[in-house]
């Protein structure tokens, strides 16, 4: 599979990374060797096996609904980078 | 031209759990910011997700409820994008296997017609955190108490063809949620939120028309008027020429406009893939078997049994059926050996004006259940006619005996009719004191009621002489007299027979 510049603009876009106009060959490159891997993987036959959505063969653990958890909220914003009124700060976020 | 509606509906159901559906956080609602939000909650660095068994067993509940296939094995996957109030940059969803698909449930109509609405799916993920952005003048301030609160997401085919429908739905749901009890309901808090997905096509066209989705509604009401809005604003569009363009937009209370707040051109692409903290989530038969013992009777069967059992008919059995408050006060009353047709025209009748008038629920009624079965019994045995009953239940009203008010805290209901609360004896001794102190009783006695019918004959020889006339309305004015002069005590079909006999 081969992409676009623009496909690469979109997806670190989307990823919120940033790529600069002359990073965007090597990344073209880096991600299409990526594709080039499932491309390869898809090729394998996989008729007669079950998909998994996990790397492990293993099922989710269960907790029973208990509230274990207590107010450590000053704990958490000493290292945020603003707080004030209980709340985190952040950029203005126009609607 | 004629224009056909076609809606969908997607709701968030906002689980009953105490803790959060990945922590151990509280779901508490109203608590200072950021006062439960765990390290989990915040994602930070090397916290890992642990589901809970409650969240797992209510969407179960959910599924077997409506009819659903239930996916024994399903799949949580990442829904990634960027807000503040979702601070790992991804929600947990699920997205190519959820726990519960198709299924469905039936919907009455105002003209009593039914239709079944097909649902597609119910998923379980996290709520995200929320963002105020009218508290501070430069920055947002993000309170993470609800990110990770539990909820399903329910989703209807696009079947419904009117607003009306859709408010049916809407109502079903939001019943059926509370019966299970596996969501409070509380629009108001945002456990139950509707998103309305609109489009209008020409009446008699096969293709769907492009649709625009209603969010922020918060009321039944509001759900109303938006979609009356919307689709006026759709049809006049397309009549105008213009095309509509795939959106979401907000309904805004107090113009009852709908505005676009997004266009799909910017529509996000999510990059949904299974997310690798969580392995597939089993429901394995031991829990499957445990959950299906312990569903409650839902309205349908509940409806069925009050007409099989107690020979109410379906209008009255589905009114009593439709919500658990209703049914359950009914039957701690018929529990308490009340005739269950009287106590059906109780609650149906007064008790209902009474909480009608008053904007109350049935939950908050000053009457309990025992009261009502206890006059209702008073009224059978003939101590009470219907109106010193009447007069007794205002008393009641105004004036409760016992200072509370009918909780729910009543057990879940079972198959059969099993006592949910036994009559307090302190509170039948109440009612007989009542009745006994304010004179309502019912003046059974012939001689005492013979000598008040004569003492009314003798003043009414103009009524008589129309009555013998042929004048059946005389007899009812005559009665209406006895009734009267008793203070409303006669018994009044006693009286009818008596005076009909002393004038024969």
């Amino acid at each position: 599979m081969s992409l676009s510049a623009q496909d690469i603009e979109r997806i670190a876009h989307l990823a919120r990374i940033r790529v600069s106009p002359d990073e965007v060959a090597q990344v073209q490159a880096k991600l299409e060797g990526i594709f080039k891997l499932i491309d390869d993987m898809q090729s394998v036959n996989t008729q007669g096996v079950e998909p998994m959505s996990h790397g492990l063969d293993m099922v989710l653990r269960l907790r029973d609904d208990a509230v274990t958890e207590v107010n450590q909220r000053e704990k958490f914003q000493s290292n945020a980078p603003a707080a004030a009124d209980g709340y985190f700060l952040v950029p203005k976020v126009i609607e | 031209m004629n224009w056909e509606v076609v809606i969908g509906l997607e709701t968030h159901v906002q689980l009953t759990t105490a803790s959060k559906i990945f922590s151990g956080s509280s779901t508490a609602f109203g608590a200072a910011p950021n006062t439960q939000a765990s390290v989990v909650d915040l994602a930070m660095p090397g916290a890992l997700p642990v589901m809970n068994k409650g969240a797992a067993e209510r969407a179960v509940k959910f599924g077997l409820a409506i009819g659903a296939n239930i996916n024994r094995r399903s799949i949580f996957a990442r829904k990634n994008y960027f807000y503040p109030d979702l601070p790992k940059g991804y929600q947990i969803s699920q997205f190519e296997t959820p726990i519960v698909q198709g299924g469905g449930l039936t919907i009455t109509l105002d003209d009593g017609s039914t239709k079944f609405i097909e649902l597609t799916r119910a998923h379980l993920e996290e709520d995200a955190g929320k963002s105020v952005h009218e508290q501070f003048d430069h920055e947002s301030g993000v309170d993470l108490n609800r990110a990770g609160t539990p909820l399903l997401e329910i989703v209807t085919e696009p079947v419904m063809r009117s607003g009306k429908e859709a408010i049916a739905y809407a109502k079903a749901l939001h019943n059926l949620v509370r019966y299970l009890d596996i969501c409070d309901g509380n629009m108001q808090e945002g456990s139950f939120r509707c998103d309305v997905n609109v489009s209008v096509r020409p009446m008699g066209q096969k293709e769907f028309g492009t649709r625009r989705e209603i969010k922020n509604l918060n009321s039944f009401k509001f759900m109303q008027q938006a979609i009356d809005y919307e689709v006026r604003w759709q049809i006049e569009q397309i009549e105008d020429g213009k095309k509509i363009v795939q959106a979401t937009v907000l309904f805004n209370p107090d113009t009852g406009e709908t505005r676009a707040m997004r266009t799909k051109e910017d529509a996000m692409d999510y990059r949904y893939f299974p997310d690798p903290d969580l392995p597939p989530l089993v429901i394995d038969d031991a829990m499957f078997d445990r959950i299906k013992a312990s569903m409650p009777e839902l309205p349908e069967s509940k409806c069925a049994r009050y007409m099989n059992e107690f020979k109410l008919s379906e209008y009255d059995a589905r009114l009593l059926s439709q919500d658990r408050a209703t049914s359950e006060f009914f039957e701690t009353a018929v529990n308490a050996k009340a005739d269950p047709k009287l106590v059906a025209n109780w609650m149906l009748g007064e008790l209902s004006a009474s909480l009608n008038r008053e904007e109350k629920t049935i939950e908050q009624s000053p009457i309990r259940p025992s009261q009502l079965a206890k006059l209702v019994i008073r009224v059978a045995d003939g101590t009470l006619n219907n109106k010193k009953a009447k007069e007794l239940l205002d008393h009641l009203w105004t004036a409760p005996p016992i200072a509370a008010t009918f909780n729910m805290t009543l057990p879940a209901p079972t198959f059969g009719l099993a006592a949910t609360v036994a009559p307090r004896q302190t509170e039948e001794t109440d009612i007989d004191d009542v009745i006994e102190a304010k004179g309502l009783k019912q003046i059974s006695d012939v001689g005492a009621i013979e000598k008040i019918v004569d003492e009314v004959l003798a003043k009414s020889s103009a009524q008589i002489a129309d009555y013998k006339s042929g004048k059946e309305k005389a007899l009812m004015s005559i009665v209406g007299m006895v009734m009267k002069a008793s203070a409303g005590k006669a018994n009044p079909a006693q009286v009818n027979e008596l005076v009909k006999k002393k004038l024969s």
